[in-house]
Formats: structure tokens, C-alpha cells, sequence
């Protein structure tokens, strides 16, 4: 244990230069952040020159008619198709998971990761194109098709690093016991996997609430989500309102993802 | 991986059980893939289909063949229908190309010496930090975008500091060029360079930087010797996962680059709201997906012959 400790410092201290430039890598990193949360709390119109503190924004921001649907709207799409993309990742983890084995497996897997891998904007121009041609017009079901698409990589992706790690020795003493796939899938397999299908849903929700490309093309007049509204509002001028608005959006945001970090590490 | 195989076999005799898991599986994965068909792959197809129709008049296509979307892209339709070469829309597929090239040059000079850092760390620090790393992954583009803003403009941050230090007495444009999309694509991606090279380097013999150490009695040689070599398969996936997105970015050079400075990403969106030109759009977009696949394929075959050498 000595040993492997002097050894880590030993290495540190070979790149010795490396830490100062990591530092300044992090502030680069959280800076424009932290200065945008500071400047939504300024009393200032202007958004840069600080004059005083003020929850003022955040009542702009709050009253705001267009921002408060369009945010509901934002939450109930992520919660539809977050939801969706969460069950059908479920599945798609537990036939691509290391213990099972068919010729289709790398393909299937590469087909899940897809929507990750095109760019946003092919993605929703392919779904724009598609959408018209069939005649599909059903307001908020459009965006949800298209939310459960790119929301699906990350539902799987913890489901099946959990599945992954999990000792099968349970599930087949499992199915020693109960003989029955079904039942020991719905009392041990499911139970124990519960914290990476719960930390998928977590991150496919904050993926669809966050996503503007693709949802700035599918979207139909009058099925705004929050980050088109947030757009809009960019375009029209910087207040500081957007700096109100972003600052809660960062927080749920980040929120729910440290929870589901949490959980997905919690064995 | 072979003890799931002798369990199977001493549940259930021979072949029977592995078959059927083999059928569950494939049952599984249906949901995913008739997804991924219907809406995506099937989507693509119809984006090949309207680059060859004429424009509708109100946006949209109408059924009719054309190729005027592809002469488009190279040569413009002049009064008396003689065609002219225009080099505005590959001059600005080049600029998409040349800023995603240079974000990825740069986010690797500034991801690399991170990473390498992170990796050397105790674990519980290392853990902290690809946490803390991970977390503006997590918020969203556009606000990560729009500070970069308000930090730029006319009356940002960066002017009123120069200002009243005295070093200026105008503000001096920092936006809307080629610098402030590149900062923005840089600022949005240098996660997506440090998180590979880490997790190649994390794996790394620590014995071989003591043996190297000992060898050269240099640490400049060691990092060239050693650690970039052993980074390499993290460098690269690294530069696919900035270079991709840079490609068809839309928000950094709409809000940086104020819609002047146009990348691919801008230019496809103009054509399906102002300009409505839908079949310059999807050719637009097709030339964007096709130059995307080139990458992957040549990320794949780089995997392939990476497995075939034996590697892990």
C-alpha cells in the first residue's frame, strides 16, 4: 500500500506542469457557467456590469406565459418519451448484455448507438422530410417519436453496463428455484437491475429536456419546447431573464444527473 | 464468458435452452430495431428522396424529379438560364470542414495534458474530477452557448474589463468571426477529447512509466515515448467524437458566428425556415451525412485491424 502511494506521487510529479494546466482547463470549463448564474441575480438590465443584487429575473422569467407552456411542454414530452425510450432500452439491453450470444448482437448494437453518432441536424431533417411525406401532423406525438429516438442510447447505455456487472450466478439459482423464466425475470433479474433502468430514464429525461436541433425541426406551430422558447428569446436580445431561466434549467439539469449518478453507482 | 455456457448446460440438457435464450434475445431487441428502421433509417431514405424533387413554393417538395438541389450546390441559375459556377456553398462546406479540423487540433492540445493529469490521480480524486468533467455535458447547449455571449460581446465581460483597465476605449468586436465559433465548439466538445484519452490511460501498466523513467531520465521523451503511443487508440476516438459533431454544429455558429459566419449545420437549418428550399436542404444534409460516414467507416476499419493485431 506504501508502496503503490509513493509510486502515484512519484508519477505526479513527473508531469509537474500538468496540474496547473488541468486547473485552468476546469475554470475554462465552469467560468462562463458561473458567471452566467452570477448575472442572473444582477438588478442591471445591461446582463454584464453588476450593480446589485436581485431576484427580479427570476419573477420576469416566472411570468413569462410563453416560457411557463413551453416549459410544460418541454417536461411532458421528456416524461413520454423518456418513459418510452427507458422500456424499449430495458429490452434492448438485455439482448445485447455480454451473457447473450446471437450473430446479430455487434449490429444491434451498433444500430442502438446511431442516433448518438449522426449529426443532430441529419437526424432531424431525415425526421422533418419523413413526417411530411407519410402526412404525420400530431402536434406533440411527432416530437415524441422523435425524442424517443435520440433518448434511446442513453436509457440502454446504463441499463446495460449495469446488466453487465451483475453476477448471473442469482438469476440461475433463480431459475433453479421458481423454474420459470418469467417469475425469475419479474422477482430477481428486474429487482436488480432496477438502478441502471432508473438512472437511464433519469439521463433519457434531462437528454429530451435539454435537446434543441432536432426539436427546432420537428417542431410544429403551437408545440414549442423550452429550449426553442429560450432560442427565440436569445435572438430577440440578451436579458437577463435568459440568464434566470438557464440558471433553473442547469439546475434540474444537474440535478438529476448527479442523482442518477448516484444510483448507478450504488450496488 | 464460458461459465454462462456450462450453467445453461447444467440447467437444462444441450442445446434446448441455448436456443431459446437465443430466441429471447433476438425477441428483445426488436422493439429497438424496428425504431431505429422506421425512424431513422427509413427517414434517411426520404431525405435521398427529396434532393431529387423540385421545391414546393411554401416549403415542402413536390413529386416531380429534379436535380436542380445538386446543380444548385455548384453553380447558379442566371437570368437567361445559363448556369454560372458559384463557390459560396462549397466555400462554405470547406469553412465546416476547416473550424471542425481546428477544434479538433484544439481541444486535443488542451485535453491531452488532462487527461494524462487525471489519470496519474488516487482514484477518489480521479472519480471527482471525470464527474465534475461530465457535468456541463449535462447542461444544455445552448445556455452553454449563450454564456460565451455574454461573456464576448460588444458590452461583455471581456470589453468592459479592457475597458476599464484602460488598455482600450472601445469595445473591439469579438464576435460573430471564425475565432468566436471556434471557441464555442471548442468549449462544447473538449469533454467528449478528455474522457477517451482517460479512460485509455487509466488502463495504462504504471510499471512502464517507472521503466521509461528510468530509460531516458527525461520527462519530455517519456510523454512522447510512452504515454501518447499508449494513448493513441483514446486520441483517436477522441477526435471522432469532436470532429463528428463539429461537422454539423448549428448553435455555435448561429449565436457565436451571429448566422453570418455560416457552417453546414446554419446553412441545411436556412433552408428549411427562410429560404424554404427543401431539396437543397436534404442534398445539403447528405452531403454532410455522407462526408460523417467516411469517418465512422474509417473508425471501424482502424477498430477491425486493431482486433485482428490481437489487441485487447
Amino acid at each position: 500500500m506504501s508502496f503503490f502511494k509513493k509510486s502515484t506521487r512519484y508519477e505526479v510529479e513527473q508531469f509537474g506542469g500538468f496540474g496547473i494546466f488541468t486547473l485552468l482547463f476546469f475554470i475554462f470549463l465552469y467560468a462562463p457557467i458561473i458567471i452566467l448564474i452570477i448575472f442572473s441575480f444582477n438588478e442591471n438590465s445591461s446582463a454584464t456590469i453588476w450593480t446589485g443584487f436581485s431576484l427580479d429575473w427570476y419573477r420576469t422569467a416566472l411570468e413569462n406565459d410563453g416560457l411557463r407552456s413551453s416549459a410544460w411542454n418541454s417536461v411532458f414530452i421528456a416524461t413520454v418519451a423518456g418513459g418510452i425510450s427507458t422500456i424499449i432500452g430495458t429490452f434492448a439491453a438485455l439482448s445485447t448484455s455480454r451473457r447473450a450470444k446471437w450473430k446479430g448482437k455487434k449490429a444491434t448494437f451498433g444500430s442502438i448507438m446511431l442516433p448518438l453518432l449522426l449529426p443532430e441536424i441529419v437526424t432531424g431533417v431525415a425526421l422533418l422530410a419523413f413526417f411530411s411525406a407519410i402526412g404525420l401532423s400530431i402536434g406533440r406525438g411527432n416530437l415524441i417519436i422523435a425524442h424517443v429516438l435520440f433518448c434511446i442510447p442513453f436509457s440502454y447505455l446504463p441499463i446495460r453496463a449495469r446488466l453487465d456487472g451483475m453476477d448471473d450466478s442469482l438469476e440461475q439459482a433463480a431459475m433453479d428455484l421458481y423454474s420459470n423464466e418469467w417469475r425469475a425475470f419479474f422477482k430477481v433479474t428486474l429487482p436488480l437491475l432496477m438502478p441502471g433502468i432508473v438512472s437511464g430514464a433519469m439521463l433519457a429525461f434531462i437528454v429530451s429536456m435539454d435537446n434543441f436541433i432536432i426539436s427546432l425541426l420537428v417542431a410544429e406551430a403551437g408545440s414549442t419546447t423550452l429550449p426553442i422558447f429560450i432560442f427565440g428569446m436569445v435572438r430577440m436580445g440578451v436579458t437577463p431573464d435568459v440568464n434566470a431561466v438557464s440558471t433553473l434549467i442547469l439546475i434540474v439539469s444537474v440535478a438529476i444527473f448527479s442523482l442518477a449518478h448516484l444510483i448507478e453507482r450504488k450496488r | 464468458m464460458n461459465r454462462t455456457m456450462i450453467n445453461a448446460d447444467a440447467i437444462a440438457p444441450g442445446m434446448s435452452l441455448k436456443r431459446r435464450q437465443q430466441l429471447l434475445s433476438i425477441g428483445y431487441a426488436m422493439p429497438v430495431l424496428v425504431t431505429i428502421l422506421i425512424f431513422l433509417m427509413v427517414p434517411i431514405m426520404f431525405i435521398i428522396a427529396f434532393s431529387v424533387m423540385k421545391a414546393g413554393v411554401y416549403g415542402g417538395v413536390e413529386w416531380e424529379f429534379s436535380l436542380e438541389a445538386y446543380i444548385q450546390l455548384l453553380f447558379e441559375r442566371q437570368l437567361d438560364e445559363s448556369l454560372v459556377f458559384n463557390d459560396a456553398y462549397i466555400g462554405i462546406i470547406l469553412r465546416s470542414i476547416k473550424l471542425a479540423l481546428m477544434t479538433t487540433v484544439f481541444t486535443l492540445l488542451f485535453a491531452f495534458p488532462v487527461a494524462v493529469w487525471l489519470a496519474m490521480q488516487p482514484k477518489k480524486k480521479r472519480n471527482l474530477f471525470i464527474f465534475l468533467l461530465t457535468i456541463p455535458f449535462w447542461v444544455n447547449i445552448l445556455i452553454r452557448t449563450f454564456s460565451w455571449l455574454l461573456i464576448l460581446r460588444d458590452t461583455g465581460l471581456v470589453n468592459n474589463v479592457l475597458i476599464s483597465l484602460g488598455v482600450i476605449s472601445e469595445p473591439i468586436r469579438l464576435l460573430y468571426n471564425d475565432a468566436a465559433v471556434l471557441v464555442g465548439l471548442v468549449y462544447t466538445y473538449a469533454p467528449f477529447m478528455v474522457l477517451p484519452i482517460y479512460s485509455t490511460l487509466e488502463k495504462m501498466d504504471r510499471n512502464l512509466l517507472e521503466a521509461a523513467q528510468d530509460l531516458y531520465h527525461n520527462k519530455i521523451k517519456t510523454l512522447f515515448k510512452v504515454v501518447l503511443p499508449l494513448a493513441k487508440p483514446g486520441i483517436f476516438a477522441g477526435c471522432i467524437l469532436t470532429f463528428v459533431p463539429s461537422l454539423g454544429a448549428l448553435v455555435a455558429p448561429e449565436l457565436l458566428g451571429g448566422g453570418k459566419q455560416m457552417m453546414l449545420g446554419n446553412l441545411i437549418y436556412r433552408q428549411f425556415s427562410e429560404a424554404r428550399n427543401w431539396p437543397f436542404g436534404a442534398s445539403l444534409s447528405l452531403v454532410l451525412l455522407v462526408m460523417v460516414m467516411l469517418v465512422l467507416m474509417i473508425a471501424v476499419m482502424r477498430a477491425d485491424r486493431n482486433e485482428l493485431k490481437g489487441g485487447s
